[in-house]
């Protein structure tokens, strides 16, 4: 549990930057939504946390995927752009990302949080909102998909 | 840094509580009689009352016994707030909130169970609680317990005093042992 802070700091530390960079990427009329969605996601993940390390990267990892979700449900069709406004905001552990950039969001979310930061998908499935097994599939499915990628290089 | 609206952040708080998924929701009651006051409840009950609360320390203090899930979160303690403000204006004689003892030790749970029985306007003594719990020599073991009672007030341990009547000690200050002795007619 070493390293893990109580929740009430990591909100505080990080609910401005989450608010700003929901904004920019979904509007101000929708981020409040997916403010509330972002940190209910990162709660019911932080208890099976195994460090403190990276939250801020973890956390708007999170917050992308709420925003693509919720794009996903108004537009279920649509091609999406889910890649950070500029690298400084790139919500990823920071070796991992470039690797990554090409991968669909859920499985880049999913390959970045298991091979990242090391979680279990138990974990990875409550931070993106779905569950154990879809973050399994999204995680293998997106290291298939590099293979392929390096195999065609 | 963007700053976070205050409809935002207190629908967020609420929300985390209600999702049921918080090791411990708490507030800070800033102007209660006996000063400012940390009040905790865990899915089990009331776990923390705190005087004159340094919310650093009394955070990882929280989180290393419930959880790492520590949130402010003033709708999930609207009870307890309710029931504190009826005591403090002498309307409440016994509090009806679950608790949580779960942190604390064998010995010490069981002599605030005894604890928990002296009734409002009463006072007991350290060595008649000893006794009740089966270990009459243990006096200085029990005020040990009343100085880390976790939830003073709500676990009355301002009604044990020493056995020629004076007031000993107390956690809180011995000035709020005072007002609570007063406000229940204990003390003239």
């Amino acid at each position: 549990m070493s390293g893990i802070p109580p929740f009430e700091r990591f909100y505080e530390s990080h609910k401005g930057e989450v608010l700003a960079f929901l904004r920019r990427r979904a509007g101000r009329d929708r981020a409040d939504d997916l403010f509330q969605e972002t940190f209910l996601r990162a709660l019911r993940a932080y208890g099976r946390l195994e460090h403190g390390e990276h939250l801020r990267a973890w956390v708007l990892t999170i917050a992308t995927n709420a925003v693509v979700d919720a794009a996903r449900r108004e537009r279920p069709t649509a091609e999406l752009s889910v890649e950070p406004a500029d690298e400084d905001q790139r919500p990823a552990v920071e070796e991992l990302a470039p690797l990554t950039d090409d991968l669909p969001p859920k499985e880049r979310a999913a390959v970045v949080l298991r091979y990242g930061y090391d979680l279990d998908y138990d974990t990875i499935g409550a931070a993106l909102g779905s569950n154990e097994q879809a973050a399994r599939q999204a995680a293998s499915a997106g290291v298939r998909r590099l293979r392929k990628e390096k195999e065609q290089r | 840094m963007t700053a976070i609206p205050t409809v935002l952040d207190e629908r967020f708080r609420t929300a985390a509580a209600a999702s049921g998924e918080l090791d411990v929701a708490y507030d800070v009651l800033d102007d209660t009689p006996v000063g400012r006051l940390l009040v905790g409840v865990s899915e089990r009950g009331l776990c923390r009352v705190n005087f004159d609360p340094e919310p650093e320390a009394e955070l990882e203090r929280l989180a290393r016994h419930f959880g790492p899930r520590v949130l402010r979160s003033p709708k999930a303690l609207d009870r307890v707030r309710t029931e504190l403000d009826e005591y403090f204006a002498g309307r409440r004689h016994a509090f009806d909130l679950e608790l949580d003892l779960r942190a604390t030790p064998e010995f010490h749970r069981r002599v605030l169970e005894e604890l928990n029985r002296v009734e409002y306007g009463h006072t007991t003594t350290y060595g008649a609680l000893a006794a009740q719990v089966g270990a009459p020599r243990a006096a200085r073991a029990v005020g040990t317990v009343m100085n880390r009672n976790p939830l003073p007030i709500v676990l009355p341990c301002h009604r044990v005093v020493g056995a020629n009547g004076s007031l000993t000690g107390y956690g809180g200050g011995l000035d709020r042992k005072e007002w609570l002795l007063r406000l229940e007619g204990a003390l003239l």
